[in-house]
């Protein structure tokens, strides 16, 4: 059997979006997106999460027994979002101090565990990995986006504060887009993040629903092929 | 027949548990010593940006005595005091007391007095006041908080250690009241707390360290 990687992309990034479509993980999603480093930082972690739990998951599928399946694919979820928590309280401390108490939350999105069961308890070790990372980009995108859309309109800046994640040289990337803004208070709060995912997801439909119109034009040009009824 | 499945399955899960915990430990093994440096490194850089680094020649994050005064300092729990001192003298100390009455539960400080009871400067260590509204106490987020610089117990007196709203001398800002009022308050309490032990918080640390427990639980 050969996987098919373009699908496992296509599906990660837009059709099967974690976020989007199958709404996983809106804990850590909704909270942390005020910004657009935050929602780069917990993404970033929620791709290492995604790829290394995939992977591993994978390479023990064929000796592990069905009946203890889910607390083994738990054990291993914990321990790796545990190593990756005290790794970034070592490298990254700042940003730590900012996500704080969503990594160890990583462990309870839900994408992490759908996937080791759905995809990566079935697939061999490569096309396992490739779809963790792809799901992790595709949350991670989802998470950059809302954080985006949040900080523009709550504080008129865009990758404030770049350095927590980049280092001290990256300070002055973040750049103030509308001058003396007083502010949105509603973006920032959590109501401002439902009312963004709600949104994207209403784009991502529209875009969609266009797609499928357009695609089925080119199958029957002129409308003459589709039944009247 | 089935025992003996029973026990492959529950040593597989052991063996699981085992390997995740053996990850576990190893990352923590070797990651732990660039934490602690990291939590030092950032108490050094918020204690130096109150008491800049040219005006002590001690160690600040060791020179420290522990004090305790649910009252003042809005904390049952030990408060760590930092001293900075120069050629042996004391050049200031810095408190860490809490403000309780936040808007969203404690609001930690730090809080630098000089020798002569003038205040060197406040900071907000750890809050969870509103985004936006609130946060305005964090010197991330606006300088509101070095309107304190060069106050005193005495200097504006209990009634002028209030937010304007209280007939006080120092701002509150729009839509928030709460949270600048705590800290107020506390840094208030905190300078009336260095007013009543001021002998033991400058004292030489030799004289500490032969009476240790004298200063601890008073007051």
């Amino acid at each position: 059997m050969k996987a098919d990687y373009s699908k496992i992309t296509r599906d990660g990034l837009w059709n099967n979006n974690p976020a989007l479509v199958q709404i996983l993980g809106l804990c850590p999603l909704l909270a942390v997106t005020n910004s657009v480093i935050n929602g780069l930082g917990l993404g970033v972690a929620t791709l290492l999460t995604l790829a290394l739990s995939n992977l591993s998951v994978s390479l023990i599928r064929n000796v592990i027994r069905p009946e203890i399946r889910i607390p083994v694919f738990v054990l291993i979820i914990a321990a790796i979002v545990t190593a990756i928590e005290l790794a970034m309280n070592a490298y990254f401390y700042d940003l730590y101090k900012v996500l704080g108490i969503f990594i160890p939350l990583i462990v309870t999105n839900c994408s992490i565990i759908a996937r080791a069961e759905a995809f990566a308890a079935k697939n061999p070790p490569f096309p396992a990995l490739v779809d963790g990372l792809m799901m992790g980009l595709g949350f991670t995108l989802v998470l950059v986006v809302l954080g985006a859309m949040r900080e523009l309109l709550g504080h008129g800046t865009l990758l404030a504060n770049a350095q927590l994640m980049f280092g001290e040289a990256a300070r002055d990337l973040g750049v103030t887009v509308i001058e003396n803004y007083q502010g949105l208070l509603l973006a920032i709060l959590p109501p401002g993040a439902f009312i963004g995912l709600g949104l994207l997801i209403a784009i991502k439909n529209v875009i969609d629903n266009r797609r499928a119109l357009r695609a089925s034009r080119v199958a029957a040009p002129h409308g003459e092929a589709l039944p009247v009824t | 027949m089935l025992l003996r499945h029973m026990f492959t399955t529950a040593s597989f899960l052991g063996l699981f548990a085992v390997i995740g915990t053996a990850l576990v430990a190893l990352t923590f093994v070797n990651t732990e010593q660039r934490i602690a440096d990291n939590e030092l490194h950032a108490l050094l850089r918020s204690l130096h940006d109150l008491v800049p680094p040219r005006l002590h020649d001690n160690d600040i994050t060791e020179d420290t005595l522990t004090i305790r005064d649910p009252d003042l300092l809005g904390t049952g729990k030990p408060v760590t005091v930092y001293q900075a001192r120069k050629y042996g003298h004391p050049v200031a100390v810095i408190l860490a007391p809490t403000a309780p009455d936040g808007y969203n539960g404690d609001i930690k400080l730090l809080v630098a007095i000089d020798q002569y009871g003038l205040l060197m400067g406040v900071r907000v260590v750890n809050h969870r006041e509103t985004p936006g509204l609130g946060d305005s106490i964090d010197s991330e987020h606006s300088d509101w908080i070095e309107s304190f610089n060069g106050y005193s117990y005495d200097n504006p007196g209990s009634l002028g250690w209030r937010v304007e709203k209280d007939g006080g001398i120092f701002d509150q800002f729009t839509g928030a009241t709460i949270s600048p009022r705590a800290v107020v308050k506390a840094v208030h309490k905190a300078l009336e707390y260095f007013e009543a032990h001021k002998d033991t918080l400058l004292a030489p640390p030799q004289s500490r360290a032969k009476n240790p427990e004298t200063h601890t639980d008073e007051g």
